[in-house]
């Protein structure tokens, strides 16, 4: 029975390798980050500690049973005949139930204290689609002039931020674990979701309810700044575009207005008013573009306008080459133009 | 037409066709059996193809996740292989394995000669093997299913490439739904009007009890599911609007109609697994069941409390703070009668002469890993802590050790120790315990990590995932486990093949067990017992061999009292009911009304014309 001892205990070091190895995961859920991550970190370990010894207990027992109770060789009595045992079967259904019954407190409160509209909180809201989140900021406390952004939240630290979700087209689920559990996005409801971070910094998420060709290229990023940093930031989204100022840049524009492009993307301070794709005033002040999956950089752009659904299956946005007729030189034209909208 | 006045002439009228009849060999008497024995050993074996399909899906998915950015398959394709492994494992594996067992036991543990409707019961089996083949046609036929195995709304619906795929999805398990629906009606009748004269409810084999609340369930929560895939039919192919949001169609209706089904579902794969493990530790443990009504009560308290739980899927969905506690409550409290499951199975190796010959191995094997399957269940209960796990590979691990390391050990538990009830060998013992021992490793090496990577952030569904996110070790390790799964089984269809070809027959009751399935001859004569047995006790085959002193000491009993039962030689042969062609014919008719919707409205046509012939046919027919 020796490999079942063995088992035992390389199970119990892969636990403890979990815990070491999420150091360098971004979207572990266990570094929780800001008060909503952390309360729920706290219920999980309380559970997973008491699942642990219950698990010690009847694994235990049974590894125990094994050997004690193995028939030895040539051993060929029978056992003594037990048939059951009330008071005992009657204490292993009351115990369990016991224990659980001291689970449904902390529980049931936490829902609900999770699920309250915090005080003084700012409000965003989220619109999922496949496979993009569009974020608009209406006109609050802190920000002067409502403005629309992508795939990148950013909120100031210390302020909790109550989400107003709202899907497009299909479920999905709005996640940021080291800030706070997931929230479905559910077409023609709106959802709520409260996240708050304690200090600036970037925190990864993704879409966790699956949406179709891209669901895993769906992914978000929460940058936190201080107050002042995102008030600076916000104030700088609220504006207009930077209109070029090289001459190739001002052809990127001409070529953007021509083409189809203004009919799916918003760029404030331009004919271009389209709602199918992100709003791209502000698009160079970005780290990453379509989803979150790709690091806003000359490179990938090129390949994004040149075939969007290659690099990304499913892509709404049209293979620029094959399907919108871009010439070498249009993207990069469009490339400099779009570079220089921060 | 000459055929018809030739049978009205002769004196016993059998029916407007020509009959097969029993003397009948090979294929034909297979296509056209109502025997439960043939029918349960059908339904196994095609579940077993399944189930190398649908492992062998599982392998694809591995390998695509073996790397960050995976290139084995395309997005499109690794969702329809993902989709049609869950379809395929819970649909066209667990739920007919655990039917095979239903089976071929229920009829030979409650002392039966077959079930309540013979040819019902061929039909419940035809259209299970045709449903399966129609969703798989989808391959070739525009696109398999690419939804999900829970196929949400309005994705499913309107946010696909191709909505092909749900089409064959809400047709094909509506397909099945039948088959299970109809069987259901079959077995609940056979429980309750066919036991042997004696077999009190309180003296039936455990696995007859859990069998019984598994055909409550699935005849309470198929029509369920029913209506729900009708609804989705509907809405994809036709432009209703259930659950269209734009419409004013409600999306999470269709996961409420859904997990109302897919949580008794849960049962429905498990309950079998326990009732085999039910039967299997008491005969290796030499003790009966320890707290035989607290197991058997428990499994019907499991069915009851099974349906108010569902929303439990539902936790991030949006329902509000009263409905989540209010789920996290009745959740955390369905754990109470599995626990108690648990602790009477322990109970039941305390103090035994435990035998580890394989049976024995899997069912311990089961309670160990759904053991781990359940705790980590209870971790979901605790709601704002599942706002982290759910749609994360944790919650996958999960399903994997109550499906996999349940029910599929559990299956495994009951295939090796019924074999030889049903094909008079013994699987071999040797290579039954090394693929014990390496499904063992394999399968922890698998599923393991994945708890692992669910709580480092890995969502669910997947096609690729980035590199340098900590999810790259770990998804290494679990595709080099599933390989190892892959090995065992490999080991296990050996064992089939060597078995066939070099044991020697083992005997009429090779482990000394307990049930009168096993005071008749292996393999089991086709009329099952030559003379319907009278029961007194529970176990009762057991007791026929030993008796209990004051003590609770165990006595052989007295010489000759056990051959009691066989003694009557003399008897003629029982007479069955016969072989029919009805159940193919009609069965066969729903896929072609499943063509019909998908390809052209012909196909529907025939099949009506085929339905009204198998149904012509089946009733003009005499029973006897
Ligand atoms: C049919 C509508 C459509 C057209 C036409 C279109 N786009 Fe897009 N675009 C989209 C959509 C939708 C996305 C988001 C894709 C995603 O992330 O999956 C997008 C994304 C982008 C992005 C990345 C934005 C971000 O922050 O994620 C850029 C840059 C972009 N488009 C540029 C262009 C340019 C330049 C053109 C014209 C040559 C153009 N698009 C034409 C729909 C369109
Ligand atoms: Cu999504
Ligand atoms: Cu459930």
């Amino acid at each position: 029975m020796k490999p079942r001892a063995r088992l035992v205990a390389a199970l119990a070091c892969l636990g403890l390798l979990a815990v070491g190895c999420a150091k360098q995961a971004p979207l572990s859920t266990l570094h929780p980050e800001g008060p909503i991550a952390r309360t729920e970190y706290g219920l999980w370990n309380v559970v997973f500690i008491l699942a642990v010894v219950v698990f010690v207990l009847v694994e235990g027992a049974i590894v125990f049973a094994i050997f004690r109770f193995r028939r030895r060789k040539g051993d060929d009595s029978a056992p003594k005949q037990t048939h059951g045992n009330t008071r005992l079967e009657i204490t292993w259904t009351i115990v369990p139930a016991i224990l659980l019954a001291t689970l449904t407190f902390p529980t049931v409160t936490t829902i609900f204290s999770l699920a309250r509209a915090p005080k003084g909180a700012m409000q965003i809201q989220v619109q999922a689609q496949q496979w993009w989140w569009k974020y608009t900021y209406p006109k609050q406390k802190g920000i002067t002039k409502q403005f629309t952004n992508a795939n990148e939240l950013h909120i100031p630290v210390g302020r909790p931020i109550r989400l107003a979700l709202n899907s497009a087209d299909v479920i999905h689920s709005y996640w940021v674990p080291a800030l706070a559990g997931k929230q479905d996005v559910v077409p023609s409801r709106t959802n709520h979701l409260n996240i708050e971070a304690p200090h600036p910094g970037t925190y990864l998420g993704t879409c966790v309810e699956f949406c179709g060709l891209s669901h895993a290229n769906m992914r978000l990023r929460v940058i936190a700044q201080t107050p002042s940093d995102f008030a600076k930031w916000a104030a700088g989204q609220a504006q207009n575009l930077h209109m070029p100022t090289s001459a190739l840049g001002q052809k990127g524009m001409k070529t953007f207005l021509a083409q189809q492009c203004v009919g799916c993307h918003t760029i404030r301070g331009t004919a271009a008013a389209g709602n199918v794709g992100p709003d791209l005033t502000h698009v160079a002040s970005r780290e990453t573009f379509a989803g979150g999956i790709f690091d806003f950089n000359t490179r990938n752009l090129r390949k994004w306008l040149t075939d969007a659904p290659a690099e990304k299956p499913g892509s709404k946005m049209p293979a620029g080459v094959a399907t919108m007729g871009l010439s070498k030189g249009d993207i990069q034209a469009l490339i400099a133009f779009l570079e220089g909208l921060h | 037409m000459a055929t018809i006045t030739e049978d009205i002439t002769t004196p016993a009228y059998d029916g407007p066709f020509r009959r097969p009849t029993e003397t009948q060999k090979g294929i034909v008497s297979w296509l056209t059996t109502v025997d439960h024995k043939r029918i349960g050993i059908l339904y196994g074996c095609t579940s077993l193809m399944f189930f190398l399909i649908g492992g062998s899906e599982a392998l694809l998915i591995r390998l695509q996740l073996a790397h960050p950015n995976g290139h084995v398959l395309s997005a499109e394709q690794y969702n329809q292989i993902f989709t049609m492994h869950g379809i395929t494992m819970i649909f066209l594996v667990v739920m007919p394995l655990g039917a095979a067992f239903f089976n071929y036991l229920i009829p030979l543990m409650i002392g039966a000669r077959d079930v309540a409707f013979p040819r019902l019961n061929a039909f419940s089996y035809w259209t299970f093997l045709f449903g399966g083949l129609f969703i798989y046609s989808s391959f070739f036929l525009g696109g398999a299913p690419q939804c999900g195995w829970f196929c949400y709304a309005p994705l499913s619906t309107m946010g696909l490439p191709t909505t092909i795929g749900t089409l064959f999805y809400a047709l094909g398990l509506q397909i099945t739904g039948v088959a299970s629906l109809v069987a259901s009606v079959n077995f609940v009748t056979t429980i309750i009007n066919m036991r042997a004269p004696g077999m009190s409810f309180f003296k039936m084999p455990m696995f007859v009890w859990m069998s019984l609340v598994v055909n409550f369930l699935l005849l309470f929560a198929m029509p369920v599911i029913a209506v729900a895939l009708f609804e989705l039919l509907f809405d994809t192919a036709f432009g209703t609007n259930f659950f269209n949001p734009a419409q004013g169609g409600d999306p999470v209706l269709w996961q409420h109609m859904f997990w109302l089904f897919g949580h008794p579902e849960v049962y429905i794969l498990i309950l079998p697994a326990m009732g085999i493990v039910s039967e299997v530790l008491p005969t290796f443990s030499r003790k009966p069941l320890f707290g035989y009504t607290f197991v058997a009560f428990s499994g019907v308290a499991i069915g009851f409390m099974g349906w108010g739980v569902w929303a439990h899927h539902m936790f991030a969905v949006g329902l509000g703070p009263i409905a989540n506690s209010a789920f996290a409550i009745s959740t955390m409290f369905i754990a109470v009668p599995t626990g108690v499951k648990i602790f009477n199975w322990l109970g039941t190796m305390w103090g035994g002469k435990l035998r580890f010959s394989t049976p024995m191995l899997f069912s311990i094997g089961f309670i160990t890993m759904f053991t781990i399957g359940g705790l980590s269940g209870v971790t979901h209960s605790i709601v704002p802590s599942d706002y982290q796990q759910t749609d994360t590979y944790y919650i996958v691990a999960h399903f994997h050790y109550v499906l996999f390391g349940g029910a599929i050990f559990g299956l495994m538990s009951g295939i090796y120790y019924w074999y030889p009830k049903v094909t008079g060998k013994l699987l071999n013992e040797k290579l039954g315990k090394s693929h014990f021992w390496i499904m063992l490793i394999g399968f922890n090496v698998t599923f393991a990590p994945f708890h692992i990577l669910g709580l480092q952030g890995m969502a669910r569904r997947y096609y690729r995932y980035p590199a340098h996110e900590g999810f790259d070790f770990w998804n290494m390790v679990s595709t080099i486990g599933a390989f190892i799964i892959a090995f065992s089984i490999l080991i296990f269809l050996i064992n089939i093949v060597w078995t066939h070809l070099k044991e020697q027959p083992c005997g009429d009751d090779p482990w000394d067990a307990r049930t009168i399935e096993w005071s008749i001859p292996n393999p089991t004569p086709h009329y099952n017992y030559l003379e319907i047995p009278v029961v007194h006790e529970r176990d009762d085959w057991w007791h026929k061999k030993y008796t209990e002193d004051e003590q609770g000491n165990l006595v052989p009993a007295l010489a000759g009292a056990s051959e009691e039962a066989t003694a009557h030689d003399e008897h003629a042969e029982p007479h069955m009911p016969r072989p029919s062609y009805w159940p193919l014919v009609a069965a066969a008719a729903l896929p072609l009304f499943g063509y019909g919707v998908i390809i052209q409205w012909v196909f529907g046509a025939v099949g009506a014309v085929v339905l009204l012939v198998g149904i012509y046919g089946w009733a003009m027919e005499p029973v006897e």
